[in-house]
């Protein structure tokens, strides 16, 4: 695979040091890195567990990162403005991410959604102002896909077609962001990077990074076990449409996680830790224990996308049925 | 008989089709005969004490079969049931 040096993110600007007041677009990234210990009582003491708390993002997750990136850069190259629409598929949070920046910044945004997105998803939407094409439940992720490809192809004037899975755009703002903030927050000790693999991005980008400047850095890829899963946000890479920026070539471990297992340590994230995150969290926290309990020592970080908020209406999830009254 | 629509990531699963009629008075009796039929299903509809995995999101027409009566949910002929995935990458 062709790398490309993300100089163009450079020169927008993404990379900057923590701020406390500026535009919205200068609170993305920076975010708390978490020291797990109630969760991680069994483990050596010279095993420690981290987690990059991304909602902290003003959007509400780590698709900020890769979303402004992609907005920056199609601006910074004239195929965005004037009026002309970005257009993607996203299970959600990539879709919120867009529309956040979008409103921030004039540019009218319309996503590709299957119609199965949690209502808590599909009203934040609409709140921003984005326009949304729901696509056939029955095809997942692949057919909001595959209709986003065919509206792009349709209507070129009318679209740019930001395409979060096959966009470097994606990969560089995790190689110029979150892994140089893991590197410096573990002040250089960092041993694996455990992440969930939805578009790649992050572990590509963020595990790329790391590599260059620690090469003992092991990258630990976390996936469903199966093609029918619950873990939103996460891919089947065997079975679904393979994202243009994975590059399997970086990956040293992949950790197969069952949407139960994943559940389980969502609730326990919350009642243990304080840790009110959603379920892809969930799943990076198994895999990343399940790592860390193989080691003598060493420094695992992994990566919580987003808050508990927009999963409240999967009851299933919580272990009640109704969050209100039970 | 219900129509049962099977989603892209089963379909490897039930020789490619996506929609299958099968016999059945409730949610829980056509599931069970369309496992027998397809048995390399079972384990990703159920856990091993025979209950519906958690993810496992049914619908008739627009309503979920949970804001029902569950898998005791009575299917008349020709129902559409939608087995629907969680959304996955990005």
């Amino acid at each position: 695979m062709e790398v490309q040096t993300p100089s163009t993110l450079f020169q927008t600007g993404i990379l900057s040091p923590p701020v406390t007041t500026g535009s919205l677009e200068a609170f993305v990234g920076n975010t708390p890195l978490v020291l797990l210990r109630r969760v991680t009582a069994h483990l050596p003491a010279a095993v420690q567990v981290f987690a990059k708390a991304e909602w902290f993002n003003p959007g509400g997750s780590i698709k900020d990162r890769p979303a402004l990136n992609i907005l920056r850069v199609a601006l910074a190259e004239g195929k965005l403005g004037k009026g002309k629409r970005l257009l993607d598929s996203t299970s959600g949070n990539m879709g919120i991410a867009y529309a956040t920046f979008g409103a921030a910044l004039g540019i009218p945004v319309t996503l590709v959604v299957p119609a199965n997105a949690s209502p808590e998803r599909i009203a934040i939407l609409k709140a921003l102002g984005a326009e949304l094409i729901l696509s056939d439940p029955s095809e997942g992720s692949d057919g909001a896909i595959r209709i986003a490809r065919q509206l792009a192809v349709e209507y070129p004037e009318r679209y740019y077609y930001a395409n979060q899975y096959d966009n470097p755009a994606n990969w560089q703002a995790h190689y110029c962001t979150t892994g140089p903030e893991i590197f410096h927050q573990t002040r250089g000790c960092v041993t694996h990077l455990v992440a969930g693999l939805g578009t790649s991005g992050t572990l590509i980008g963020a595990g790329r990074y790391l590599r260059e400047v620690s090469s003992k850095v092991q990258l630990v890829a976390v996936q469903p076990s199966s093609p029918f899963h619950g873990l939103e946000g996460l891919k089947h890479m065997p079975t679904a449409i393979r994202p243009g920026i994975f590059d399997e070539s970086l990956i040293d471990l992949t950790i197969p996680v069952e949407t139960e297992e994943a559940y389980q340590m969502v609730r326990r994230l919350a009642k243990e830790e304080g840790l009110f995150v959603g379920i892809s969290a969930g799943a990076a926290a198994v895999g990343a224990i399940r790592v860390a309990e193989r080691l003598e020592s060493g420094v695992v970080v992994t990566i919580f996308p987003d808050a508990g908020y927009k999963y409240l209406s999967e009851k299933a999830l919580w272990g009640f049925q109704d969050p209100v009254s039970s | 008989m219900a129509i049962i629509r099977i989603p892209t990531p089963l379909r490897p699963y039930t020789n490619g089709q996506s929609e299958l009629t099968v016999a059945g008075e409730t949610v829980g009796q056509v599931l069970e005969n369309l496992v027998q039929q397809y048995p390399a299903l079972r384990t990703h509809i159920f856990n091993e004490n025979g209950e519906l995995r958690p993810f496992v999101n049914l619908f008739i027409g627009e309503n979920n079969v949970n804001d029902l009566q569950g898998v005791a949910t009575p299917v008349e002929d020709n129902d559409r049931i939608l087995l629907i995935p969680s959304i996955a990458g990005g």
